[in-house]
């Protein structure tokens, strides 16, 4: 038996040409196999045949800022349709001139949003900031104090009132779904049984349903000469239907809490809802934000069914502008931009949602 | 001695501080809140609909409809009642769940697993199809492609004819099928009986692998058997090929089948959305499997498809089917939203029935009673799936 | 540790595994660089070093689960290159063991090895089963036979994986951190299922921490670092008489 003793230095060699750099990557990514070879050729194919047909009509013979006339006698795409519709699609019929306030409102709203992001920031402070935010937001809509004029919620339309309907019906679904959610665990045979049922109900039915309900059926419950306006129905149906899946998930949470928890509260001599309040809830909650999110993604997009019970929400203020003769014809365009406006709001809060559940899972180590 | 301890300890607790009776106070409170609420809202409810002259209660049923319902797959007409055309609507969502599950089920694994796969162009496309699906709101993908139909496809008379006996139009798309013959009968005939030797083969097979050890290539056998019997039922029949190809006549096409742009766009829009979902979750699932797995199953000598199959699949398979069914009953739900674009499913067929009864409740209840039946039985479903599959643990 | 072991490996036979001038990157990074090794019939190696030094990678691509880009590996004769041919033939020869066992959670444990057998070797299945007693007997689990390895220990579920990659009857067995992931109470009845084998003959390469083991088993210990063999020797000669100045360094941090 040798023994051996490495007398070379351990050199660094380059690998081999073929495996790095542009080449290695190219033969690695790309024509790894026959079969992925084959692949790759036949997508560039369909690539070259989709895309620069597309790019011609999107951008090279797209006019972006003449009548309908013209769009119609041109063969691209017709921006212009945005471009001359673009206040009466973002705010509906909010009163021309006081246009600056849903605007003002919405930069609250994004600003309040950006500088929750970081989690460092979370404290009480933001917390008070948001009531304060909410209440100025709503003021700015509804007017009538401080010397701006009041404007009825039948003239609220376009991107500020689904941000509206997604926000608001999250704020208060959130406590519903909690206290669901914290019914659903209860030893108390009665209440459980009252949740499950509320629970399963709304979560086996479509929101369209409940809109429909919300918009027909809620002015019948009411007493002969109160009413409630549109927007308010359908804020409660979405609040209703998002609290049941808000329960849903933070019962997730609930049921990841481990005994000891518990317990140790239980020693401490805390009752039911200090435990909850101080224990249990700050550390389930937490664990669930990242299906929180995803829960606000869907409601943001729901609010598009609002367009069904004749809601001016963002979807229908652009329908409204496609029947106008002068602009009949070119919903593609139209569709296109509010689907890259949705698509904006809901990739960046996945995209928060996803940093924050990578953040959450290395600070559980 | 032990007893007048045991006596000391047994004290009276008023009522009102015993954990136990002060729950079920709670809950007595609670029901008579809610009892006092429900009561509050039907009244209210009772003296509205008097009001307004609103019948109640569910003879509407046997009512004539007097409308019309564009596609049906009964026979139906504005004489039939309203309970007629319910089930027609129910039908129609049917249809529509049936074939949008079918479809999305195949287009969403493909694209599950092409994210998955070692073709960073293949897996790019992927990741963005998914991310972009996702984030926009199915309803706008709805009238997205119908809108498309409308606007952007000519009239009959210059359909698209992207290859020969397909035609493309704002009526709809209108395809060709193979004309009615009764060598189809037997095919199918023969496609049942196929499939009924398949799986005999398979369990003779299996027993003959466990005495002897030697693997009877099932998969081979089993698709060559389920695609000839019926060819070789067809070319008995002298082969006939005479196709019945959609024809315009006049305004429209005649022959052939022809689907509505309702239907098409419906479908395109919850399938595509759906799938989106889909793709996450069976990638979810192939992922849940952990990379040792497949390397342990290697080390012994596995090849790739026994891999997959033996080792991957099962396991993947229990990580995907509950949040999978979810899906589908996600698509079945989005279904409603046919309202929106003019398809006659159940809750359109109910909203036009509220439109003409005014009788909201009952429409209402009947939509949240027939979606609560595919809820409920897919829980029932999921619930007993996983008991089924639970991996033993300590 | 029982001393008893045959210490010398038979001269005459061909060697086991011959590993020439081998060298592995990970896209940029040199994992391996030009290794040279020869394992002979039924000899037993350790092979140590700090994590990082590619001891892991250097066994993985003996059974290709990862894949050298210079050089030559040749197993039982047969070459390692893209031949799938070659690459099956080597792993039905070549068992591993993994850190962390990878049995397959929804099968039990009698499925667990009956399945090489069954689907790579083609043996019906009763033999199959038969066979997988006989060796969950060996490494004294067989009571545990009809249960799922969620239900196992973790010393009871490596000794099942050691038993499973037997099932194979394999020529040569790798092991990759096999006690790493252990308890401390759970390791010796590990390792001492290792010894068993060492005395029957199994040619053996073993990648641990455990010194002690080494001593009493290995016929060489390698040491490795930045991806080449820095020393191998005798277990007494390396422990006692390290030469290069990387190996002391490193004993010194382990052995205290």
């Amino acid at each position: 038996m040798e023994a051996f003793v490495q007398e070379k230095p351990a050199e660094e060699l380059k690998p081999p040409i073929t495996e790095i750099g542009v080449i290695g990557w190219i033969r690695n990514n790309l024509f790894n196999g026959w079969f992925n070879s084959i692949l790759t050729v036949v997508t560039f194919f369909v690539i070259w045949k989709i895309v620069p047909p597309f790019f011609r009509w999107a951008f090279v013979d797209s006019m972006w800022d003449t009548t309908g006339k013209a769009c119609r006698a041109g063969t691209g795409a017709c921006w212009s349709i945005i471009h001359s519709n673009f206040r009466f699609i973002i705010f509906g019929f909010f009163p021309y001139d006081q246009q600056w306030r849903p605007l003002l409102a919405m930069f609250i709203l994004f600003g309040l949003l950006f500088y929750s992001r970081d989690r460092s920031h979370w404290s009480k402070y933001l917390g008070y900031s948001w009531l304060v935010g909410l209440f100025v937001m709503g003021l700015l809509m509804k007017g009538g104090l401080f010397g701006l004029e009041s404007v009825e919620s039948t003239k609220w339309a376009g991107l500020p009132l689904t941000l509206l309907l997604s926000v608001f019906g999250l704020t208060a679904a959130y406590p519903l779904g909690v206290v669901l959610a914290l019914g659903r665990q209860s030893q108390m045979r009665g209440v459980k049984w009252l949740c499950v049922l509320y629970i399963e109900l709304i979560r086996g039915v479509p929101l369209i349903s409940l809109l429909f309900m919300s918009s027909i059926i809620f002015p019948l419950f009411l007493p002969e000469g109160i009413t409630i306006n549109k927007i308010l129905r359908a804020q409660v149906a979405i609040i209703l239907f998002t609290g049941a899946y808000i329960a849903e998930v933070v019962r997730g949470g609930l049921q990841a809490m481990s005994r000891g928890q518990y317990e140790a509260a239980e020693s401490l001599g805390l009752n039911y809802y200090l435990t909850m309040r101080l224990v249990i809830l700050p550390q389930a909650l937490k664990i669930v934000i990242p299906p929180t999110v995803s829960i606000l993604i869907s409601a943001f997009k729901d609010t598009s069914l609002v367009v069904i019970i004749a809601l001016w929400d963002l979807l229908k203020t652009t329908q409204s502008v496609l029947s106008n003769p002068q602009w009949m014809g070119f919903s593609r365009e139209a569709y296109i931009f509010i689907a890259i406006l949705y698509f904006l709001g809901c990739f960046s809060m996945s995209n928060y949602s996803r940093k924050l559940e990578k953040e959450l899972s290395a600070g559980e180590r | 001695m032990a007893t007048s301890q045991n006596e000391a300890f047994i004290e009276k607790v008023p009522f009102w501080l015993d954990p136990k009776k002060r729950a079920i106070m709670f809950q007595i409170f609670i029901f008579c809140m809610v009892g006092l609420l429900a009561y509050y809202l039907v009244s209210n409810t009772m003296a509205n609909l008097q009001k307004q002259k609103i019948a109640t209660g569910w003879g509407f049923l046997n009512k004539e409809s007097s409308f019309e319902i564009g596609e049906s797959l009964i026979s139906y007409s504005a004489a039939s009642s309203y309970g007629r055309a319910l089930v027609v609507g129910a039908l129609n969502t049917l249809k529509v769940a049936f074939i949008g599950v079918v479809i999305t089920l195949i287009l969403g694994t493909v694209i599950g697993v092409a994210r998955l796969s070692s073709n960073w162009l293949i897996s790019k496309l992927a990741a963005i199809y998914i991310e972009v699906m996702q984030d926009i709101p199915v309803l706008l993908q709805l009238f997205f492609w119908y809108a498309i139909f409308y606007e952007s496809l000519p009239s009959p008379r210059q359909a698209l004819c992207p290859v020969s006996g397909l035609y493309l139009c704002n009526r709809g798309v209108a395809f060709t099928i193979p004309e009615a013959h009764p060598a189809h009968k037997y095919m199918l005939l023969a496609l049942a009986i196929g499939c009924v030797v398949v799986y005999v083969i398979r369990r003779w097979a299996k027993k003959r692998q466990d005495l002897t050890g030697k693997i009877f290539p099932i998969f081979r056998v089993g698709i060559a058997i389920i695609i000839g019997a019926p060819l070789m039922v067809w070319l008995a029949f002298g082969a006939p090929t005479a196709m019945n190809a959609p024809q315009l006549v006049g305004f429209n096409f005649k022959g052939g089948i022809t689907v509505s742009p309702e239907f098409i766009a419906l479908l395109l829009g919850l399938v595509l959305y759906t799938a989106a979902f889909v793709a996450e979750v069976v990638r979810a699932g192939i992922q849940s499997v952990s990379k040792g797995q497949r390397e342990a199953a290697m080390s012994i000598g596995l090849r790739p498809p026994l891999v997959l199959n033996l080792v991957i699949l099962p396991q993947a398979l229990r990580v995907i089917i509950p949040p999978l069914t979810s899906q589908m009953l996600n698509l079945t739900k989005n279904s409603s939203l046919a309202v929106a674009i003019g398809f006659p499913d159940f809750v359109s067929v109910a909203n036009t029935t509220i439109n003409q009864t005014g009788q909201a409740i009952e429409g209402v209840a009947l939509i949240m009673a027939v979606y609560l039946v595919f809820s409920l039985s897919t829980s029932a479903f999921m619930n007993w799936y996983n008991k089924k599959v639970k991996l033993v643990e300590r | 540790m029982q001393d008893a072991k045959m210490k010398e490996p038979r001269v005459s036979d061909a060697p086991m595994i011959e590993i020439t001038d081998m060298h592995k990157w990970f896209g940029e990074f040199h994992v391996l660089r030009g290794i040279d090794l020869t394992v002979k019939r039924q000899e037993r190696i350790v092979i140590c070093g700090p994590s990082g030094s590619g001891k892991s990678t250097l066994i993985r691509c003996i059974n290709r689960l990862e894949e050298h880009q210079r050089g030559k590996i040749v197993v039982d004769g047969t070459e390692l290159t893209n031949n799938i041919k070659n690459i099956e033939k080597i792993r039905a020869e070549v068992g591993m063991v993994f850190q962390h066992f990878n049995l397959f959670p929804h099968l039990t444990i009698v499925d667990n090895l009956s399945l090489g057998p069954i689907w790579v070797r083609k043996v019906p299945k009763k033999e199959a089963e038969e066979n997988a007693m006989y060796y969950l007997e060996k490494v004294h689990i067989a009571e545990q036979a009809k249960k799922y390895p969620g239900q196992l220990s973790g010393g009871q579920q490596q000794r099942v994986a050691i038993a499973r990659s037997l099932c194979m009857s394999p020529k040569v067995m790798l092991f990759d951190e096999p006690t790493s992931a252990l308890d401390p109470e759970m390791i010796k009845e590990v390792l001492d299922v290792m010894v068993e084998l060492a005395e029957e003959g199994m040619t053996m390469i073993v990648v641990t921490h455990e010194m002690g083991f080494a001593k009493s088993v290995a016929h060489r210990v390698l040491f490795m670092d930045f991806g080449q063999i820095v020393e191998a020797n005798t277990p007494e000669e390396f422990f006692d008489h390290a030469q290069h100045e990387r190996t002391k360094l490193f004993l010194s941090q382990i052995l205290h």
